[in-house]
């Protein structure tokens, strides 16, 4: 197994497996979201919950940033590769004619997600560690005692409405990844074509309903505090 | 019909190559795209000036030669053909037809439209094939049991002609398709058994080697191969390169 991740095959099955991985960490993560708009209260005991149990902090987070680093940077390097197979472009190349939009163009899909993930890093997953590793604030509750912070915290952000807008055109990105991304996986990942109908159907349902779940979220919070 | 050809005219392997335009008169719609470049090298030939060159063969889409990436798809805008086998029907009077060699790092222009695919016989000689017990005691294949459902896929991906559309296709110039379809014929039979993990390893290796991209799945491959090569036979050789590594 030694050359296997080495091989144009090997990394195609690493950037499934990852994606596989984070498309998990994505639906958890929705899950937890979703829960604000249903109850503020059940969202602040999953929130405290994921953010101080040590197994989550200190065993899932770190394999999730390792995914993450790790899908970007495999991405990146196949994308060279792929470019460099090709020193010379067509005149004309019909690519509407065999192929969709979103398999033509996860690199760029890819990338507006990446510009996302720091815009979103900045808004939450920083402050976070700041309260908590920095500060040491490991309660969870706000500046006044009053409750936990994460309800409060959530609704202020999506107050702003460019922050909104980014997050739903960021989402929309996610969604054409998906699209092609997930269905795509199962083939490298050596799904037979019996399996496979199936599988791109719930691919596609996923692809869909994740992303414009998100959407919903944040503009819920966003029409609800105004 | 009367049409313009925007031809990509390239001396040799060294030259910088460049667009060039040409007019042709006359074209019956019953001709293949092969007979009107026959017609347009005629006119060529006729006014002292270098004809076209361009791979061509059998021309009833058996070989694989001809291999022009016609109004920016390979073989044409035509589905399940050739280049030779494309008709001119396909096209109106008036058209602006562009023309040009198959493009990929592993597959360089020798002249005009004509592309060493060669790298397709490097990689054959990896692992395309199957050793044959000639001392007399041979079986007899047909004594062999096999499904009909696995002889059928096997015969599928065995009418892969190597034309290399799929590499022209694919927008980062990969060989998946090709190297899955040759992995896939003998994956599927018990003759290929032997030396499949062999095969598919090396195989593999000789496609990264010769510079062709990676697959991303965008299907452009399967939509433009002549012989209608299905992207399972990828899905396939992807089982068959982990299972080899696993047992390697």
């Amino acid at each position: 197994m030694s050359g296997f991740f080495k091989s144009s095959i090997g990394r195609k099955y690493a950037m499934a497996l990852s994606a596989f991985f984070l498309m998990f960490f994505l639906l958890q993560h929705f899950a937890i979201n979703i829960l604000s708009v249903i109850s503020p209260d059940a969202f602040n005991e999953a929130s405290h919950f994921m953010g101080t149990f040590w197994a989550v902090q200190y065993v899932l987070q770190p394999v999730l940033i390792f995914g993450v680093i790790y899908h970007f940077v495999m991405g990146f390097i196949l994308e060279a590769k792929n470019r460099s197979a090709r020193v010379k472009t067509y005149a004309k190349n019909n690519g509407a004619a065999n192929s969709s939009w979103m398999s033509r163009n996860m690199i760029y899909s890819g990338l507006a997600i990446l510009a996302f993930l720091v815009l979103h890093f900045i808004d939450f997953w920083i402050p976070e560690i700041n309260t908590k590793f920095i500060a040491g604030d490991m309660t969870g509750l706000l500046p006044n005692g009053e409750g936990f912070r994460y309800y409060e915290e959530l609704a202020h952000k999506f107050e702003n409405p460019l922050r909104v807008g980014a997050y739903v055109i960021a989402f929309i990105f996610l969604s054409l990844h998906l699209m092609h991304g997930f269905s795509s996986a199962f083939q490298s990942a050596g799904a037979s074509s019996m399996r496979k109908e199936k599988l791109q159907l719930f691919a596609k349902v996923y692809s869909i309903f994740i992303p414009l779940g998100f959407i919903f979220i944040a503009l819920f919070h966003h029409f609800n505090h105004h | 019909m009367n049409l313009t050809l925007k031809i990509w005219r390239q001396s040799n392997a060294q030259d910088k190559g460049k667009m060039v335009d040409y007019k042709v008169t006359e074209i019956s719609e019953h001709m293949s795209f092969l007979e009107m470049m026959d017609v347009l090298n005629e006119q060529l030939i006729n006014k002292g000036e270098e004809p076209v060159a361009f791979d061509h063969d059998c021309r009833e889409g058996i070989c694989g030669m001809c291999s022009m990436f016609i109004n920016g798809e390979a073989h044409g805008p035509d589905r399940g053909v050739t280049t030779c086998q494309l008709h001119m029907r396909m096209f109106k009077d008036g058209d602006t037809i562009t023309i040009e060699p198959f493009r990929a790092k592993a597959f360089p222009v020798i002249k005009d439209l004509v592309v060493d695919r060669s790298s397709f016989d490097r990689i054959q000689h990896a692992g395309g094939y199957i050793s044959v017990n000639t001392s007399g005691n041979t079986q007899d294949a047909n004594g062999i049991p096999i499904s009909k459902h696995a002889a059928d896929e096997a015969m599928d991906a065995a009418t892969c002609i190597g034309c290399g559309a799929c590499v022209a296709s694919c927008k980062n110039a990969s060989a998946m398709l090709f190297v899955g379809a040759k992995v896939s014929q003998y994956a599927l039979l018990p003759q290929g058994q032997v030396e499949a993990v062999d095969r598919v390893q090396n195989m593999v290796a000789q496609m990264d080697l010769e510079g062709f991209g990676n697959c991303t799945n965008t299907g452009a491959c399967e939509v433009e191969c002549p012989k209608g090569i299905s992207l399972e036979n990828i899905a396939r050789m992807n089982r068959e390169f982990l299972s080899a590594n696993v047992k390697s």
